[in-house]
């Protein structure tokens, strides 16, 4: 009788221990590739002169050059490009599913942003190569690859975030706000864009924080578009090199400091997500009070 | 008066110009690629071997099968556990809770090259996993962790608190009461992260191409390189030789992703109604 219960309590604190360590795996993970990254990284950078790696404006492992600027000015140019399209496309979207569609075509939209968030990237890349690269050097001449090209595929790309992020957020707004500005007389659309969407703008502003990391984040379809030049970025019909391709176009081949420095370019990169990750956190909180 | 009618008309055009934008780019999107794609489609691309001459597809999709069932094995007890521990076990304002929830909304932000990146690093460099389908695996598994446990703890958390009083109050204690009780009626949730998941896997290509590789076979052992269907489309576009192949590869990619899609909201749908089913 007490052997039963003693085997029982094993059990249930067995299973305890077992469920406990499978949620340290995130801490964990976290933890490993912080280090990884660090301590491959940072090395190379100091090696390099951080001042120099971070401000220096050309990109020559060849000639054992590495300022990785341009990648940085590309990173934030293109996220840039992409949040002009996609913001407010998606922040309409998202006021149309929250504030203006029938039920029935609520189901549709919301399957129809889903499947746009599902399409993987090598899909949208290549859709940007036979489709808006041409267009480019067709309507304005040069090569098509460029700042542009990566803008409009990067702004397509973050309308799933944007519309699933902001669409909730609109909703959550209370009725007796949009009833109010009614009764004050107010039609429904003003009543949406005055009302609503101001009192909705934290968890809007985190979508778009959201979709910022996702465009900084984004590698292939970036990389299939955008021409990949490592010099200063010229002009939107030029193309750039982002953190990103740089570090998916040489790590193939790169060795010794070349390594060290696509692996410091990477730091970089973490970096600017894990800020965007605390902005992101904090504006949800802040949405949900 | 009239002024104020004139702004709603303007906001009302705004609003569904906005939107017909929005659909209009994954009609062309979605559109252009099965029009211009279909055609290209041929028994060929589904032979069993890959050559130079014939850039068959079957291995990469055999690969992206394998890559996912082995990811989802790692990755879906971890993070149904984890969610478990933090919904059923955990104390409100445990300090492991909080670091747990800041690490798992963490990992769902970086990006996927960080992660190829960290895989390179860590699982084929210093556990010496060499570029193979394990370490490919192993790096996916970490991607899809946080959202398997955002999702399970969902489906946990909307479990009536009634089931588990009653469980409890006949005696059955708390595993018997998750895996009895909790579980089953929240399996339509853990399936519905499970498919989203597959969904992430099936269109990595970024944090693949240095942990799994690029070889086109079908890998001898987990510890041989293997290409994934999106890995292949990448290559196949970047050289820029096999532009019908390319279009047909694409096809292939979206077809899949759209029945995930569709499983996904079936899924949804069953949700619903066993939701509807409790009150």
């Amino acid at each position: 009788m007490f052997g039963g219960l003693d085997m029982k309590n094993f059990k249930e604190n067995g299973a305890k221990i077992v469920f406990m360590l499978a949620a340290c795996i995130s801490i964990l993970a976290v933890g490993l590739i912080c280090i990884f990254l660090f301590v491959n990284g940072i090395p190379g950078m100091t090696k390099i002169g951080v001042l120099n790696f971070l401000t220096g404006t050309v990109w020559k492992p060849g000639n054992n050059i590495y300022g990785i600027l341009p990648m940085i000015l590309g990173s934030i140019y293109v996220t840039a490009g992409a949040l002009i399209i996609g913001v407010p496309t998606g922040i309409i979207t998202a006021i149309f599913i929250s504030h203006f569609a029938s039920a029935r075509i609520t189901k549709i939209m919301k399957q129809a942003v889903s499947l746009l968030a599902g399409i993987p990237s090598v899909v949208y890349g290549f859709f940007g190569l036979i489709v808006v690269v041409p267009l480019i050097r067709d309507l304005f001449g040069g090569r098509g690859t460029s700042m542009l090209a990566a803008s409009i595929i990067l702004g397509i790309m973050i309308l799933p975030t944007i519309i699933s992020i902001s669409e909730p957020a609109l909703k959550a707004v209370p009725k007796s706000y949009y009833e109010g500005a009614l009764a004050l007389g107010s039609t429904h659309e003003r009543t949406v864009f005055r009302v609503i969407l101001p009192a909705a703008k934290s968890g809007v502003t985190a979508g778009i924080i959201l979709g910022v990391g996702r465009a900084i984040g984004e590698a292939m379809a970036v990389m299939m578009v955008a021409g990949n030049q490592p010099r200063m970025p010229k002009g939107i019909l030029e193309g750039v090199r982002t953190l990103t391709s740089n570090i998916v176009m040489e790590m193939g081949y790169a060795a010794d400091l070349h390594r060290e420095a696509l692996i410091a370019t990477a730091v970089v990169l973490f970096v600017f997500i894990l800020i965007i990750n605390l902005l992101f956190s904090v504006l949800k909180r802040r949405a949900k009070v | 008066m009239k002024t104020q009618k004139r702004e709603a008309i303007f906001l009302r055009v705004l609003v569904y110009a906005g939107t017909i934008l929005t659909l209009a780019i994954l009609v062309s999107v979605v559109g252009y690629i099965l029009i211009k794609g279909i055609p290209h489609l041929s028994l060929d691309l589904f032979a069993w071997k890959y050559t130079t001459e014939n850039v068959s597809l079957l291995p990469a999709l055999i690969n992206t099968i394998l890559m996912t069932l082995l990811a989802l094995l790692l990755a879906a007890p971890l993070g149904i556990f984890a969610a478990v521990y933090l919904v059923e076990y955990a104390k409100k304002g445990n300090k492991l809770v909080m670091v747990v929830r800041i690490t798992a909304e963490t990992l769902s932000g970086i990006p996927s090259i960080i992660y190829g990146l960290f895989g390179l690093l860590f699982f084929v460099t210093a556990l010496g996993l060499r570029i193979s389908l394990i370490s490919g695996a192993l790096t996916l598994s970490i991607m899809i962790l946080p959202l398997i446990m955002r999702t399970t703890e969902e489906a946990l958390l909307a479990v009536p608190i009634e089931y588990r009083e009653g469980s409890f109050g006949l005696g059955a204690g708390r595993l018997r009461t998750v895996f009895k009780i909790v579980m089953p009626s929240a399996i339509p949730g853990i399936l519905a992260g499970i498919i989203l998941s597959i969904g992430r896997i099936v269109g990595e290509t970024a944090a693949l191409i240095y942990t799994s590789g690029t070889v086109a076979e079908v890998p001898g052992s987990l510890f041989d390189s293997a290409r994934t269907l999106s890995v292949h489309m990448y290559a196949l576009a970047s050289e820029g030789l096999y532009l019908s192949q390319s279009y047909a590869t694409a096809v292939v990619l979206l077809l899949i992703v759209m029945g995930i899609n569709a499983l996904s909201s079936s899924v949804a749908r069953w949700i619903e109604r066993s939701s509807y089913g409790k009150d």
